[in-house]
């Protein structure tokens, strides 16, 4: 690949890339417009996050990519064989072991540390898409701080159901400012954006926006008083290595309706295990 | 005992493998020249150089090639490889005045100064499949046409050389609204550089239809005709030919020719009643693409017109005219990824709405009961 230059964009545009992620982590939960480019893989599967990892990545960085939890499914396996094949770092499963992490549809089991970057896949960047299709409208609501509509929604969920009928991209509030979608992590990963002490960028590269929580930002999980946020939970312990209080992937094991539960992060099970 | 799924990599390199295998074929049978694409299958040569926004025929045909004839998939790998392209500098608007025509016609005018140019059309063939290109020799054997190259009418007196478009003629009469120029200080927007933003530019739209899906082009172009966002269009004029690429160097501060491209051009004449302020005159809609693409300049053309209605003080009330619409929805390449992605992994979030509909269907029977 040497006609590609370190980590295939060219330098111009990682600096146009940097500095959108400068203007993100400036004004946290605040999605900034870029010059997305066209990625040699298709969008939907990451180009964002691609392009972030690929401006920011540097020839000592230890990269780790996770999807759904795991660092084995095939489009983890494709992207990070894209950055061996461009950059040549090394790469690692360990989440203590990276210092940057791209992931799509999780945050790690294992706390993550200051001086780590996590990279998330964003499909839809704009949490108040669905109820407001436009654009236009929608950057004026977030000039304007007009997130009424957000609230009214969750609270004609909980009037119809009970609950908050929204199981993943649960919308969250950032340093008190921006409405922000965590891209599609389960709202049980919610809790950890809160005052993380990595720094996490979102990068959407169909939709040309990134966004950034700098460490230690306040991220709160929209709620109210009386109808306070809550996580997922399971009865059962990952039947692998026994941990509770974990992200479940529910296993179909048989035509019988057997099920089993494991962890979804990988990595933790796997340590766990003591391999 | 269940032991998670691993060997991601293995499967990937093996459907590698596969697909290879399949592209390729019965080995017994020859294998494709990019020149064979490139010659006999030039229209899809042409859509590719047009969606791929990417001038080159032999790139294009390899990118035919590799995508096994998926015209999506190879708009893809064009766009992929150029995305990596330096860039040198702007070029002087082409100029199709100027143009070596191939193909010229207008439904406006019965005839026009230079004349109608048939050309090479599908238009008035009897699409009957002709089984004689079984074999190779069709009904029709190729060949060059007559000397006055298949004008419907006699010339007109000489242009010296210039084949003036047919709009001009409204033009000078005040008939159509004047377009003028941009000032050739003024940077001409790229959407593959700078994130679209709205209200977007027409030089943004026109560059977003002339990439978008044809498909969806077309699409809209015609729901116009049926009503949704009626403009009253005439085909004021369609032209094909090469026109001359040029570029002014920095340093010699004067153009110079670098090339000379195929384009297809199309102007629309569409119906305007005047407003308050403007008398009743015709409006234009413009389409313009590589190769030899009529439906898709034509489509454009409605298309651009559409999107024209606030400018025009038209009240929009159909797709074809909402710019937010048609511009973040016609890019094939964008669609087509986001559409497949469903084909990824999403069990987590899948769990995560599982929990979620058996708690709420738990709470549903405790109260039945």
């Amino acid at each position: 690949m040497n006609a590609y230059n370190f980590a295939f964009l060219d330098e111009q545009t990682k600096r146009m890339i940097r500095r959108a992620i400068l203007k993100a982590v400036a004004i946290p939960g605040y999605q900034v417009p870029f010059g997305s480019r066209e990625m040699p893989l298709s969008y939907g599967w990451g180009t964002g996050g691609v392009q972030v990892t690929a401006s920011v990545i540097g020839p000592d960085d230890v990269l780790k990519v996770i999807d759904q939890g795991a660092d084995d499914t095939t489009n983890a396996v494709s992207i990070r064989r894209f950055f061996e094949r461009t950059t040549g770092v090394r790469t690692t499963t360990r989440t203590d072991a990276a210092s940057l992490i791209q992931t799509r549809h999780r945050i790690p089991e294992t706390p993550l540390a200051a001086g780590q970057i996590v990279v998330f896949q964003v499909p839809i960047p704009e949490p108040l898409r669905w109820l407001e299709p436009r654009e236009t409208e929608t950057r004026k609501m977030h000039a304007l701080e007009e997130y009424g509509v957000m609230h009214v929604r969750l609270y004609e969920d909980i009037t119809r159901h009970g609950h908050v009928e929204t199981a993943y991209d649960y919308p969250v509030l950032v340093n008190g400012r921006y409405i922000m979608r965590p891209s599609p992590i389960p709202k049980f990963d919610n809790p950890k954006l809160d005052r993380n002490p990595a720094l996490l960028l979102f990068g959407a590269g169909r939709e040309k926006r990134i966004y950034a929580v700098p460490p230690f930002t306040s991220v709160r999980s929209l709620d109210f008083e009386d109808h306070p946020f809550t996580i997922e939970h399971w009865d059962q312990t990952c039947a692998l290595c026994g941990a509770a209080d974990v992200f479940m992937d529910e296993i179909v094991v048989d035509d019988k309706g057997g099920r089993m539960f494991v962890c979804s992060d990988t990595d933790f099970c796997e340590r766990r295990r003591g391999r | 005992m269940y032991v998670a799924v691993k060997g991601g990599e293995r499967a990937i390199a093996n459907a590698h493998r596969l697909l290879a295998e399949e592209r390729r074929g019965d080995p017994s049978v020859p294998e494709l020249s990019l020149t064979q694409i490139d010659q006999q299958l030039g229209l899809a040569v042409d859509r590719v150089m047009i969606e791929g926004s990417l001038y080159d025929r032999e790139l294009a045909a390899l990118a035919i090639k590799q995508a096994r004839g998926d015209l999506i998939e190879a708009i893809f790998l064009a766009r992929a490889y150029r995305t990596t392209l330096p860039r040198f500098g702007a070029t002087q608007p082409i100029d199709t005045d100027g143009m070596a025509i191939r193909r010229r016609v207008s439904a406006t005018f019965k005839d026009v100064p230079g004349g109608q140019i048939l050309g090479a059309t599908f238009d008035y063939t009897h699409r009957l499949l002709d089984f004689g290109l079984v074999d190779g020799h069709g009904a029709t054997p190729p060949g060059e046409a007559d000397s006055d190259a298949g004008h419907v009418a006699a010339d007109l007196p000489a242009l010296e050389g210039r084949m003036p478009r047919v709009i001009d003629i409204l033009d000078r009469d005040g008939l159509i609204e004047p377009e003028e120029p941009d000032s050739d200080r003024r940077a001409v927007g790229d959407l593959t550089r700078e994130p679209v933003d709205f209200p977007a530019g027409r030089d943004v739209r026109l560059q977003s239809l002339a990439r978008a899906d044809e498909g969806f082009v077309l699409a809209l172009g015609y729901a116009t005709q049926r009503g949704y966002g009626r403009n009253h269009p005439f085909a004021g004029e369609i032209r094909v030919g090469e026109v001359e690429v040029e570029l002014v160097p920095e340093e010699l501060g004067f153009p110079i020719t670098i090339g000379e491209i195929t384009v297809t051009e199309c102007q629309m004449v569409n119906q305007f009643k005047g407003s308050a302020t403007a008398p009743p005159q015709f409006t234009r809609g413009y389409g313009l693409v590589f190769g030899h693409a009529e439906r898709k300049a034509m489509t454009m053309a409605l298309v651009d017109r559409a999107l024209r209605c606030r400018e025009l003080g038209e009240t929009p009330t159909s797709p074809a005219q909402d710019e937010e619409f048609v511009l973040y929805h016609g890019d094939n390449v964008e669609a087509s990824g986001f559409v497949q992605h469903l084909k990824l992994p999403h069990h987590v979030d899948f769990q995560s709405e599982l929990v979620l509909i058996r708690t709420l269907r738990a709470e549903a029977e405790a109260r039945a009961r």
